[in-house]
């Protein structure tokens, strides 16, 4: 059976009367003007636990709300000023380019001295802070892949063939307890995290949520296929060497292999991911629909603007001792 | 205009009327091989991958081989 996420706790007034109208029924009526409404603060907190809420209506739903809010027009209404106040921010704050294999060349090189979240784990990270990333991450990876699922719709020919195979290895290629999903919540329950779909959803701050709400964002708009290929190259393309830094990171500190599990299978199969994603997809996608050259660079950037938010909110947290999340994790029994 | 031709047949390997495996040899990266494979080691151990394509190491920097890790990539100083 498809597991249910709870509602989560509302932040602030535009959460509240969302779930309000998503709990007891009716058509959401969110606050006008001033602090609160759908278009203020498009980074904070309120907007991206509320517009997360939304597209979840998409992907799983909520327990006790009815299937057929999904297209509810009051909630799709309260989306999309929402999706257009967020879609404004990043357009505003990520610059606009359209040389896709120069973009993609800036991915393709190893920083020697970087200072990302990734290399502060591998070189002096702690256990907790492990299990800390692994709990934001949990957001996206217990649905990797379903929202890049959506943009298949909207390919065709090579692009489409070859975005296809990469989403087939992420789901196991046919088989179920290969799925990278599956092999995330192996990797929870080994860290003793609570490995149900959206536990976190409570716990998580804005910059974790607004990654997932990009790939929503992206997939479930055909006018944004081009960001969301974008995304997905940048993600793609960045994720086998920090997945090797985290392997050494839990092997350092002595995780059992059905921790390091995930992250290991991440720097083989997104070393293949990488080579399909940038010859087989982009190369003829490009060719045939020169057009999105743009959205593509601006998938690419707003994805690398977005993760850059969280890794900073992580390593400047840490350094203070201080949990990144909103609900501190009980500790590992003992 | 991409020169290295990996193209729709690379994905579909089973739906190509001869079964021919195509290899892929990138400028700067591993050697792609479609379909599962199997690749004997220099001491005779046979290691098998099931992917759709595999990426084999050929610049002898992955520790992950005989698979590519991307250890391949240019290391850069960062000006960030």
């Amino acid at each position: 059976m498809v597991e249910r996420p709870v509602l989560p706790r509302p932040r602030g007034p535009l959460s509240a009367a969302v779930f309000d109208a998503l709990r007891h029924g009716g058509a959401v009526a969110p606050p006008r003007g001033g602090s609160g409404a759908p278009c203020d603060a498009p980074y904070r907190d309120a907007h991206h636990l509320a517009l997360y809420c939304c597209y979840e209506l998409h992907y799983r739903g909520f327990l006790g709300v009815p299937d057929d809010r999904e297209w509810d027009p009051s909630v799709l209404t309260v989306r999309a000023a929402m999706e257009r106040a967020f879609l404004d921010a990043l357009r505003r704050d990520v610059p606009a380019g359209d040389d896709v294999a120069a973009e993609i060349d800036t991915l393709l090189v190893e920083p020697l001295d970087a200072h990302g979240v990734s290399h502060h784990l591998h070189r002096d990270g702690e256990r907790w802070q492990v299990r800390e990333y692994v709990a934001h991450r949990s957001l996206y990876h217990l649905k990797e892949a379903d929202p890049q699922a959506w943009v298949i719709a909207r390919l065709d020919g090579p692009a489409k063939a070859a975005l296809v195979t990469v989403e087939h290895d992420e789901y196991g290629a046919g088989d179920p307890t290969r799925m990278h999903s599956y092999l995330f919540a192996e990797m929870m329950r080994a860290l003793d995290l609570d490995a149900r779909y959206g536990a976190y959803l409570d716990a998580v701050p804005a910059e974790t949520l607004a990654e997932v709400n990009l790939m929503s964002l992206c997939g479930l708009h055909r006018g944004l296929r081009g960001a969301l290929v974008g995304q997905f190259a940048a993600v793609e393309l960045t994720s086998s060497p920090g997945s090797d830094r985290l392997v050494r990171a839990m092997r350092r500190l002595g995780m059992p292999e059905a921790v390091v599990e995930f992250y290991a299978e991440h720097v083989e199969a997104d070393a293949v991911h990488e080579q399909l994603v940038r010859r087989g997809v982009i190369a003829p996608l490009i060719a045939d629909e020169p057009e999105l050259a743009a959205d593509i660079v601006f998938g690419i950037r707003a994805a690398g603007f977005l993760a850059d938010r969280l890794d900073h909110l992580l390593r400047t947290t840490w350094a203070q001792r201080r949990s990144t999340l909103r609900r501190v994790l009980p500790p590992v029994p003992a | 205009m991409h020169a290295t031709g990996m193209d729709a047949d690379m994905a579909e390997p089973a739906t190509r009327p001869e079964r021919v495996t195509r290899v892929t040899l990138t400028d700067d990266g591993p050697v792609l091989v479609a379909g599962p494979v199997e690749i004997e080691m220099p001491d005779g151990s046979v290691v098998r991958s099931n992917r759709a394509v595999t990426a084999l190491c050929v610049c002898r920097r992955s520790r992950r081989r005989p698979f590519c890790d991307t250890s391949h990539r240019r290391k850069v100083r960062d000006h960030g």
